[in-house]
Order: C-alpha cells, then structure tokens, then sequence
C-alpha cells in the first residue's frame, strides 16, 4: 500500500492508500476528519467538496494517491483563531442550514465562488454556480442570502 | 421576554457551530473499536423465489467474519418487520399483511429486497464477498404500476390474492350520492400523484453493537424517533427487552419522514453483532441503496367528481383513490392514505357531504410510505386541482370561488372526522392576493405572451392536520401507539437547565427553540440551557419527530414540566424567604414577597433546592427536576394560501417558477427565522414533485429507472426562485403555546399551486406531474396541432 502525504489544514500528515481509496476515504478514515461528508456515489450531491491546492474538489471523486502532495482544506480548517470564516458566519447569520449534512460542501464551494469570481454576486450566479451542491432542507433561499452575505464580508 | 431570545424571537441557532465547523455527529461519524462492515445482497429481480443461497464461497473471501440469510434470522425466532396501524376495510375485514422478514425467505418482492449480509473487516471486503454470494432465482412475473395492480397475475402476497391491502372508506356514501343528484354541475378529474424518492441528504446507516460482557444492545441509528425503534426491536422483533437494548439517534441529517421507520438494515446490524463475537457492525447505505430500498412516498392514482349548486356552492365531494404500499407494508404506511390524506379532503371548504374510497394495493417496488406530509399533500392535490378546475368550468375568479366556499366558523366538524379549531382562511387569501400582486398578472401574462411563452397563475388554499396525535383518537382509529410526547427538565445547583424531550430534531432546530421557550419561561440566559435528545439511555421515553409534532406536542410536555418547576421553586423560595407560596410571584427570572421587598434569583432557588439547609425536606424534596407526558387534546390545522406564478418556455417547454407567495396560519411562533426556513424547504420539495422528481419502474423488467441522481432530478438551486412569505395568526386552541406545525406545509400547498399554474397557463385540464420539459413540451405539440 503506498504512503502518501499532503498538508491538511495546514498541517503534515501522512497515511497509507490502497490505489482505490478516495481522497474522501483518506479524510474522513485516515485522518478522523469527518466533517466532510458522503452523500452519494455519483458525484452529485457535493457533500464531498474541499479545496485542493484552493480549487473546491469532489472528494468522492479523487484518488487519495492522486494527490500525494496536495494541499488539502476541508470545513475543520476554515476557522482561524477559534474564529469562523466569514462565509461560515453568514450561513449562521442566515439560517443557511438546517440539518447540517450538505453544509460542509456547501460552505466550502460557496468559498470557491467568491475565490473566483469575486464578491460581488448576483442571485443567478449563485444560484448557477451551485449546481453543483443539493441541499433538502432549506429550499436555498437561505444559502443564496448567505452566499451573498458571505462574499461581501470575504 | 425582552432580552431577544424568548418566544417570537429570531434567534440564531446554537447547534449552527458544530455543523458550520465540521463537528457534527452523524451516524457514518461514529466507529467503534473492532468495528466490522455490513453489505447487503439485494434482489436484482422484481419478484422472485429464492431456489438457493449458496454463500460458501462468500465465505472463504478475506475479511469476512460472517455472511447471513434469512433462514439464519429465523432460526434466532427473530420477528419481522411490522406495520404499526391497523386499517379495517369498509366490509369490516383487517387489513392484509404479508411477511416482512428483515432477511428475505423463499421470496423477493421487489428489486432491491434485503437478501443476505455479509460481514467483513472492511467495507470493501464486504463488498466483494456480496457479490460472491450466489443466489438462484425463479423469477415470476411483477407489478409495479399501482393502476395495475388489482387482480393483476402477479400475486405479491399469499394473503391479498387480489393485491388489495384494505377497501377502506370514509363519510356518508348515501348522502353524498344524493347531493350529486340535485347537483348543478359536476367537475370530474383524474389525477396521478407521482411517486417521490425521499432523498434526505445523509443516506441511512446504523451501527449495532452486542456488549458479551453486559449482555446489552447498543444501536446507533439514523432515526427520527430512537424510542419507537427501541420498542419495536424489543416488543415485535424480540431482540431483548428494552432494558438490554439503547437506541441512540446522534445527528441526523433530514428525515422527511423516511427515517421515522424500522428498517431490516438497521435491525440486521444490531442483530448480527452478536454472532460475529460481540463487534460491532456497520453499515451505511450508498445512495442507491437509498433510491432502492428507502421507503418512498405518494403513488396515487385518483378519480375525484365535485357537485356545485347553481350559486356556486360546493355540495358533494366524491374520491375514488388506489395508493400504493409498495411490496411490504411499511411501519406507517396503511395510516397514511387512509387516516392522514381522506381526513384532510374538505380543505377549507364547507363541503356538507363528502364520501372516499380507497383500496391500498401491493406493488413489486419500494415499501411506500410517509414522505413530508404524508396523505395531506395527496389530499390537497386532488382538493386544490377539483376546486381550481370547477372554478374554471364554472367561469369563476378560482380565488372568489374559494372565499366562497371556505369555512368560517369554528370549531368546524367536517364529514371526514376533523374538527377545525380556529382559522381565517378568508384573511390569508387577501394577504396572498396583495404579496402575490395578481392584479398586476394579467399585465405580466401578456408580456410573456408577447416574448411567446406561456404565463399561469396557480392557488393552493390547503390545511393540514399536524401535531400528532391524540392518543386515544388515533388508537380508535387503529394505531398501535399512543401519540403524545414525553419532556424532563433537570435544573442545576448553579441554576443551569437540562431539557430531556422525546422530539427528535434532524434540520428542526430544536437546540434552539426549545430552549427559547425555557430562556422565555424562566428568564434565564438561553446559553444556560441544553437540549439532550436522540438516546434512550438519557431520554425516558418519547415519540419521536414528524407530523409536525415538535412543536405543539412536544413542547407543551416541556411547557408542562416547566409547571412543576415553577410550582416547586416557589415552595422553596417560600421557604427560604419565611413566607407563604402563595405570596410568592414568579417573573423575569426572580422569585418575589408580595408586598415586601424579599427577592431571589432563580439561580439561587435552584442551588437552595439542592443545598437544601433552609427548607423542612420531610414537607419538600430536595433537588428540583421534573417530568411530563403531554397528551394533546385535537390535531393543530395550520392553514394557508400558496400562490405560484410559472413562465414556460414557448419553444422549449420549460417551466419557471417565477414568483412564489406563501400566507401561512401556524398560529404562535417561536422562531420565526426557522418557520420561514421550514417553508422554503417544503415549498421546494413540492416544486420538486411539480416539475421534477418522480420515481420510474420499467413495467417491462420491474427495474428502478431512477436509482441516481442522474436520473432522479432533485431540485437544485437554479431550479426554484427566492420564495415571497407572509403570515397570519389565529392561535391554537388546544394548546398553551397556541402553536401549530409548519414542517410540512410547504410541501403539503405547494404541488397544487404549481400544477394549477402550469394548466392555467396551457389552458389545459391537467399535466401529469412532474411536468418536466419533455412532457410540457408534448402537451404543447399536442395543443399546436389541435389548433391547426
């Protein structure tokens, strides 16, 4: 099995992966982060999603020996100092989530908007650019708000 | 309570941190030492006997540490699975319910049917060693349109040779008959209510774990009601007596009902534990075990006829309906066409006569059913889309012809058992009218006609009947439990508070809502309050989460318990302040002396009740902690009026929904940040059923067609607008809070809404759902070459 390493949240780790074990896999079993979550085999859902290298990646859908090197966010690693992100506090601020399961995805590609195309965003491009992410709670009307409110205060 | 986190206020939620940070604690979440990976041999066959199980090479795979069947399950004299309500047919004969072994026996009655397990050190090896496992067929035919299933060849189950669970019906068939004769018109209409694939974000998974050593059960389940799973897994399967056996239901992400029952997956685990030597088993569902084997809901087909007098007056209403239950009758399924959707068929209308038929029929799909709403979203399809397509057949504004017709005295007795307490569904129309602007439609219709496409307006004046349930009421209408709901609530020496409840939250919000009502209640800091639910080890006993209960039964028993901590904590501050409890007055967190200026904090009350040197405790009891069993009194009938306005696409048949207005009636509301968010979530599973989802067997191979979500179109965020709400409030009677439910209301109006719209903007009577482009795009041919 080979070792792979990769800096995760900022800090080294190091881990053995069989050639099919899925960079979610990695996360949530090697290393017990489990705030990423799995909820389809598809590639759908984007439970999954972290950033890699500060791209938002469907971590269902990447090999863990892929990214041997990689530098790897996931929702444990967006706070700083004790203190959430601000696209974290808008989901709060917001009511942007309501069972919790989509939100790590949801937060984490919500920060990939802004890192894209800025802060300034209109409803349609949020609600575009999410396509990505299904969420059965909230209906979106709330993480649209938050996504807007999140991107200012980015 | 003036400090912003009390009754009516919008207060964030406290469980927000741990989601937002990655610290939920889901069932997948949680892995126990020595934990072993269960996966399941499911039915590639719609309906089949099982000739053979050869698991012996499944057994030499590496990793696996045991593979079982369901001949090894009936050995252990462990039961199946059970349907908790009893519904009798109208000739007065129970309900017909086949096996439900949690490990299929000699046959497989849908694709997906639980057939073997297979336990191994890793997922992976379980994985390969399922598919080792060698089972031989004798496949018969199938069924699986529900349309089709009466006396179809394909017989499901020994006991109904017809497929007929019950012939149920309700209300006065002779009356009802005779109304229609003195009729002025008849509106006649066919309706399909599609089958919808609940789809919670957080599949199913469970982990059971056998203590050799205590000889005690442990499930980790995603549930919404860990109690009601505790007392079947003893009562009807045997496992062992409650005492041996905790349920635990840590963070569950959404349920919409599909997690309210006992499934064969999560009793297997905690089943088999024992005969891998004690380790614990694991199992989580891929979604497409979810789109397979999760109970689904709706799947009716239905004939309804509606009689007006001359004045345009609703005078008989008639109902014909076949629900599907699927291959096995589900832990709630009978109650849900029956009890939860033909109770519901007045709307909120005053229809003196109203009788229904419905024959619940066994099909080789998925169990069917409770979904968001469960009976009362089907109810309000056929009610909405009758009463919109009367009023057009009658050339009546379909608004006037509602307010025309609507009740408005309470309390209301309907034909179909309800009782309607309290409403104004006069005032939420003209609300919805303003916040919609349907003056302004006829304008903006014809701005979309002249871009070519095609403009509706659509009502959905529904009501539900939500805060289940009265127990003695629903026991007389055949429910095998009581409905109330259970509350403790433990004070701490430094005047800091448990709540322990029986409700169940998984997206609810309960942290913070129930503890509203305490930091309102006892004037204390809402940060010094916890909510412990989800553990039969730390909860007595509850009911659980759905039907809207929450709130209006399960906070009334924690309002009751509040009571007695009032009652008690005045004897004591009594005491300590050397005078009578009845001079004692309990406001804003502090215990005062009528007339004096002797006064105590609430904190100081409590750690007297516990240091207990300043009261006799032979007349009062050290300690202050109590309980309460609320039972409501009457279902709660929140109540509303949904507006959708959809734009189709001329060229392409693509519905837009572009504005949509919500006026709801929940009565008293706590939060009002998470009811709106409830709506948004509800009306967007309705949109759903409208223009998108529905669950496909291929009649020809009794295949699921939508077993991803590639192929079961969820609703995602470019699907649905940004939602216009309003509300209005008659409070609840039948409760101190006066609340009403409003988890599934949005779900329950807004299918109708929709669908009204989109077949007031065709000019057509009905669009079968989901009206997705192709289908939208078809009528439109169709009505294209009618015309030419």
């Amino acid at each position: 099995m080979p070792a792979i390493s990769m800096t995760v949240n900022g800090e080294s780790v190091c881990g053995e992966a069989e050639g099919r074990t899925l960079l979610v896999e990695f996360i949530r079993e090697k290393l017990g982060l489990t705030g990423t979550h799995v909820g389809c085999d598809t590639s759908q859902c984007g439970a999954c999603v972290v950033l890699v290298d500060g791209k938002a990646v469907k971590s269902c859908t990447a090999l863990a020996v892929a990214h041997d090197g990689a530098e790897v966010t996931t929702v444990e690693g967006l706070a700083r100092d004790g203190k959430m992100h601000p696209m974290q506090e808008a989901f709060k601020d917001n009511h942007g989530l309501q069972c919790g399961f989509c939100t790590p995805g949801m937060v984490i590609a919500s920060i990939d908007i802004v890192n894209r195309l800025g802060k300034d965003l209109s409803e349609e491009t949020i609600r575009h650019e999410l396509e990505g992410n299904i969420c059965r709670c909230t209906g979106y009307h709330n993480i649209v708000a938050a996504v807007k409110a999140g991107a200012a205060n980015m | 309570m003036d400090n912003g986190t009390g009754i009516g206020a919008r207060v964030k939620r406290k469980e927000d941190h741990r989601f937002l940070t990655g610290k939920g604690n889901y069932t997948d979440d949680i892995n126990l030492p020595r934990q072993t990976y269960a996966y399941f041999v499911r039915s590639p066959h719609a309906h089949a006997t099982i000739k053979k199980i050869d698991t012996s090479t499944a057994r030499t795979m590496p990793g696996v540490v045991g593979v079982f069947t369901g001949e090894d399950v009936a050995a252990t004299k462990l039961g199946g699975l059970i349907c908790g309500w009893m519904i009798h047919s109208k000739d007065g004969s129970p309900m017909k319910a086949g096996p439900h072994p949690i490990l299929a026996l000699g046959k497989v009655r849908y694709v997906g049917d639980h057939v073997a397990v297979v336990i191994a050190e890793t997922r992976e090896q379980a994985k390969a060693a399922a598919a080792a496992v060698d089972v031989e067929y004798g496949v018969l035919p199938h069924v699986v349109d529900v349309a089709e299933a009466m006396g179809h060849k394909a017989q499901v189950h020994d006991v109904a040779p017809d497929n007929r669970v019950y012939n149920w019906s309700i209300g006065d068939e002779a009356a009802t008959d005779a109304a229609f004769k003195r009729a002025a018109h008849v509106t006649r209409i066919d309706l399909v209510n599609n089958r919808l694939i609940p789809n919670a974000m957080e599949p199913r998974a469970a982990i059971g774990y056998y203590d050799t050593g205590a000889e005690h059960y442990t499930l980790y389940t995603t549930s919404q009601n860990p109690h009601v799973a505790r007392l079947v897994i003893s009562a009807f399967h045997g496992l062992a007596p409650e005492h041996k056996l905790r349920v635990v239901a840590p963070d569950v992400g959404g349920g919409f009902g599909s997690k309210i029952f006992i499934y064969a997956e999560e009793v297997v685990c905690v089943w088999a534990s024992k005969f891998v030597g004690g380790r614990p088993v694991k199992w989580t569902a891929e979604r497409t075990e979810s789109f397979l084997a999760d109970a689904h809901g709706r799947d009716h087909v239905t004939h309804a006829e509606m009689a007006t007098d001359a004045s345009g007056k609703i005078i008989g209403f008639k109902v014909h309906t076949k629900a599907a239950m699927g291959a096995y009758l589900s832990t709630f399924s009978s109650c849900v066409p029956t009890y939860l959707y033909a109770t519901l068929l007045s709307g909120q209308y005053n229809i003196p006569n109203i009788y229904a038929e419905v024959d619940a029929l066994y099909t080789n799909t998925a169990p069917v059913d409770a979904y968001r709403g469960a009976g009362r979203p089907e109810a309000t399809y056929v009610v909405e889309r009758i009463v919109e397509t009367a009023a057009r057949e009658l050339k009546m504004d379909p608004a006037e012809f509602r307010r025309k017709n609507f009740v408005t005295q309470f309390p209301h007795q309907t034909p179909v058992i309800m009782c309607y307490d309290a409403g104004d569904y006069a005032a939420t129309l003209d609300k919805a009218l303003e916040i919609a602007d349907v003056k302004g439609f006829a304008a903006r219709k014809a701005a979309s006609a002249a871009r070519g496409n095609f403009r509706g307006l659509g009502y959905s004046a529904y009501i539900e009947a939500c805060g289940i349930a009265p127990s003695a009421a629903v026991g007389s209408l055949g429910a095998g439990v009581g409905l109330w709901e259970s509350a403790e609530v433990r004070v701490n020496p430094v005047g800091t508070v448990e709540i322990l409840t029986g409700s169940h939250s998984h997206g609810q919000g309960h942290e913070t809502t129930f503890a509203q009502l305490v930091s309102d209640r006892l004037g204390i800091d809402i940060n010094n309050v916890s909510i412990v639910h989800g553990d039969t080890d730390k909860v007595q006993f509850g009911m659980g989460t759905y039907g809207s209960r929450s709130g209006a039964v399960g906070m009334t028993a924690v309002a009751k318990a509040l009571d007695k901590i009032e009652a008690k904590a005045k004897r004591i501050a009594a005491a300590v302040m050397e005078s009578s409890p009845d001079d004692v007055e309990f406001r804003n967190g502090a215990f005062t002396v009528k007339g004096t200026d002797k006064k105590m904090a609430f904190g100081e009350v409590a750690l007297s009740a516990y240091v207990a040197h300043k009261f006799n405790s032979a007349q009062i009891e050290p300690g202050l902690k109590e309980s309460a069993f609320h039972d409501p009194s009457n279902f709660v009938f929140p109540a509303g009026v949904h507006i959708a306005e959809i734009e189709i696409d001329g060229d392409t048949g693509v519905t837009t929904v572009v504005n949509y207005t919500a006026v709801d009636d929940f009565g008293n509301v706590i939060n009002p940040m998470i009811v709106e968010g409830q709506v948004h979530g509800g009306i967007t599973q309705g949109i759903g059923q409208a223009l998108a989802e529905g669950a496909v067997y291929d009649k020809e191979s009794g295949q699921l067609l939508t077993g991803s979500y590639m192929d079961y179109q969820m609703p995602r965020a470019a699907d649905v607008p940004s939602y216009k709400l309003g509300f209005t409030c008659t409070p609840c009677p039948s409760n101190p809070l006066g609340m009403k439910g409003c988890g599934e209301a949005g779900a329950i109006a807004s299918p109708a809404a929709v669908m009204n719209a989109v077949t007031d903007a065709l000019g057509v009577v009905d669009v079968p759902m989901p009206a997705t482009p192709h289908v939208v795009w078809k009528q439109m041919r169709h009505l294209k070459k009618a015309a030419e």
